[in-house]
């Protein structure tokens, strides 16, 4: 009986861990394959995500079953990478548009102001308060 | 009295909680350590939290949580084809301007960040007057439709969640 539960949690883990080396390897070679800043900014932000997804929850279930112990690190790792992975994003949007990005080649925001990236709200009229 | 010493009772238990799972140990030791941060955290970063965003259906956060999950491992797959079996050529990017009905800074965020982690879409930069979202999409043929999805999938979900 616990032969059999060692032998499922060792396919899972194993499964799990071929599973996320495939969709790194994918993300990876988007950045190759892809040709052009903003196109490759999707195989990182996406392809990766599933692919430390698949390690983390690998690592848990190996310490649970073959360590004997809980581990949470994991967990806070999965957070840690969804808070900070569009912000990154964001960034290298933002600074490639800054150098490379005509605003004509963009959709109008059809309101009275431009995209923030090109155009400012004077400062009492701005919607947000960021004082 | 208590409000200056909790000034911010749901980070206190959060920091206690990320602290505990750091350590990976549950001690007396450590539970009080995490307490302390707990405790001293908010107190130090009370000026900041001056306007703090109320969340009117908590329920609703765990949907959509499962929600945005399930679709980041289906933006995997969709992601994944693309690079691997669409040449260059055949791929269609475009911008896409999403028109915002949310006010709040936090649920932006939220939404902005949701974008960028699901089916081929990258938010990439606000209007200046936060009305409206600019999305990068890697490869679509109807970027209205795209437009349509974030609207109804997730922006309404967030703004019954915090207006």
């Amino acid at each position: 009986m616990i032969e059999d539960a060692t032998l499922i949690a060792e396919v899972v883990v194993s499964f799990l861990l071929v599973v996320a080396g495939l969709f790194g390897l994918v993300g990876s070679l988007g950045l190759v394959k892809l040709d052009d800043t903003m196109r490759r900014l999707h195989a990182p932000t996406k392809a990766t995500t599933l692919g430390i997804g698949g390690v983390l929850i690998a690592s848990m279930i190996y310490s649970a079953v073959f360590l004997d112990r809980l581990s949470f690190h994991e967990l806070l790792i999965t957070i840690f990478l969804l808070l900070t992975a569009p912000i990154t994003a964001n960034f290298i949007a933002k600074s490639y548009m800054h150098r490379h990005v005509d605003e004509a080649d963009l959709p109008p925001t059809e309101g009275p102001y431009g995209w923030a990236v090109y155009d400012a709200v004077p400062e009492d009229e701005r919607p947000i308060d960021t004082k | 009295m208590l409000r200056r010493i909790f000034p911010h009772p749901q980070l206190t238990l959060m920091l206690t909680v990320v602290w505990l799972l750091l350590v990976n140990t549950v001690s007396p030791g450590n539970l009080l350590l995490g307490l302390v941060f707990g405790v001293a955290i908010p107190v130090i970063t009370q000026p900041f939290w001056q306007k703090r965003p109320v969340i009117k259906r908590p329920l609703r956060v765990v949907e959509y949580m499962a929600l945005v999950i399930w679709d980041i491992v289906m933006a995997n797959v969709v992601v994944a084809y693309t690079i691997l079996f669409k040449s260059n050529a055949r791929t269609r990017s475009a911008w896409v301007r999403v028109p915002l009905d949310l006010t709040s800074p936090e649920a932006i965020t939220l939404l902005a960040g949701t974008i960028t982690m699901t089916p081929g879409t990258v938010a990439s930069a606000l209007s200046a007057d936060a009305s409206s979202i600019l999305v990068h999409c890697l490869d679509t043929d109807d970027p209205e439709a795209v437009r349509d999805e974030i609207k109804h999938r997730y922006e309404r979900r967030l703004k019954e969640i915090f207006e």
